[in-house]
């Protein structure tokens, strides 16, 4: 089932960020959105992810689909790497496949580690490993690869990869080129016109 | 949910958890009152039940900016509410988890520490039984306070100020149950105002600390 966004306006603390937002992704593709700091992004990411909701129009497709990963990679500093991976996979209703992703992001000899004793760049592998353990169709990533070095990128983009093969989704915001043969959406030109607030506007009268 | 359960207990016991906070208030609350009181042992008695519950009150309060601000503070809460799991699951399952590792452990030293307040012997049961009761509805009541404080920097004032007057009705009826229990009144039916204020609790609270987070993570 593919994703689509028609016509959505978001908003962030009320104001309208973006408006007129539409894109449909089918199974298997990437969509790779881009524009300067602050243009709408994160809050774009977190509309479709469902953490805000939007201010017009629909997402259809989205919904207990998602592996959403943020700035913060939501692990907790006393438990293991293995404890930390074994507990999102349970949340997401899936068992297996952690090996898997302790493999793909070059974790193994880190798994009986306490996640506050690892590096930024191993605590965000980390993070991006628990997408693959909750097997879920719709990435949706935000700047995914900060603190990344360059080889922890490959192997986040043949992830990536292999989850497009398998028929995923990924909507990925980010500044450095991955690589994929994704479409990119610059978000730059769907920045929201400053609106009059209806109530301001009745006050005047 | 059984992973959530699992997950919040362990990091409860490992290093920083905070487990034993709210058990050492209550410990030295309790045990400071007969120093400060003085050597008057009936006047102890009279005031005992009122004490521990009060103890375990306030000893239940100093562990909720806890119970949603790490969660928040490390993104684990975006990501449960991205969830296939529902929020209102995610919360009561994690406000049980804080009555394992606060409300419980209270209910479970009460009587040692009724021992030094030389509670009447007729008041043990009634004091665990109210106290076992009564906690539930403190842990969920101050879900509800921490769903609706979460995200702001040194909410735990304002999250004691949310809390506190919807905790009266548990304390009232609690410590009114066990003080009853201890001086060999008929306390059945303070028990039952308390039981039905800890079920309404446990059964309506969830339901609108996810209605609250669902506004404020936004």
């Amino acid at each position: 089932m593919s994703l689509t966004v028609s016509d959505l306006t978001v908003a962030r603390g009320g104001a309208p960020v973006l408006e007129g937002v539409s894109f449909t992704l089918p199974d298997g593709a990437a969509l790779v959105l881009r524009g300067p700091n602050g243009s709408g992004k994160t809050t774009l990411l977190r509309t479709i992810a469902g953490l805000q909701m939007p201010l017009e129009g629909t997402i259809e497709g989205a919904e207990d689909r998602i592996a959403y990963a943020g700035h913060l990679d939501g692990l907790k500093p006393t438990l293991t790497v293995a404890e930390n991976l074994s507990f999102w996979a349970s949340v997401f209703g899936a068992h297996d496949g952690i090996d898997a992703a302790v493999e793909a992001f070059n974790l193994k000899g880190l798994t009986t580690r306490a996640a506050g004793a690892l590096s930024a760049g191993q605590k965000r592998r980390l993070g991006l490993a628990r997408l693959l353990v909750t097997s879920m169709p719709v990435w949706v990533l935000d700047e995914p690869t900060v603190s990344l070095d360059q080889s922890s990128v490959a192997l986040f983009a043949d992830a990536v990869r292999a989850h497009l093969a398998g028929g995923g989704l990924a909507l990925i915001a980010t500044h450095i080129d991955l690589g994929l043969e994704g479409e990119v959406l610059d978000v730059t030109p769907f920045r929201a016109r400053p609106r009059i607030d209806p109530v301001f506007e009745m006050d005047l009268s | 949910m059984r992973a959530l359960l699992l997950r919040d207990l362990r990091l409860a016991m490992r290093a920083g958890g905070g487990f034993g906070l709210g058990l050492a208030f209550f410990l030295i609350v309790t045990v400071l009152v007969p120093l400060s009181v003085g050597p008057r042992t009936q006047l102890l008695a009279e005031i005992a039940p009122g004490i521990l519950w009060l103890g375990a009150l306030l000893a239940c309060l100093l562990s909720l900016d806890r119970l949603l601000a790490l969660d928040w503070e490390d993104g684990s809460l975006d990501l449960l509410a991205t969830s296939p799991l529902p929020l209102e699951m995610v919360l009561g399952v994690k406000a049980l988890a804080h009555w394992l590792t606060t409300g419980l452990p209270l209910v479970l030293a009460a009587p040692v520490l009724g021992v030094l307040l030389s509670l009447p012997g007729a008041g043990y049961g009634w004091l665990v039984l109210s106290l076992a009761v009564g906690t539930p509805a403190l842990s969920v009541i101050g879900m509800f306070g921490a769903a609706l404080t979460v995200g702001l920097k040194r909410g735990g004032l304002l999250l004691s100020l949310l809390v506190l007057p919807l905790y009266v009705p548990t304390l009232i009826f609690g410590a009114e149950t066990a003080r009853r229990g201890a001086v060999g009144m008929e306390a059945e039916t303070a028990f039952l105002m308390l039981a039905g204020i800890t079920l309404g609790a446990v059964a309506l609270l969830p339901f609108a600390a996810a209605a609250v987070l669902r506004v404020n993570l936004r």
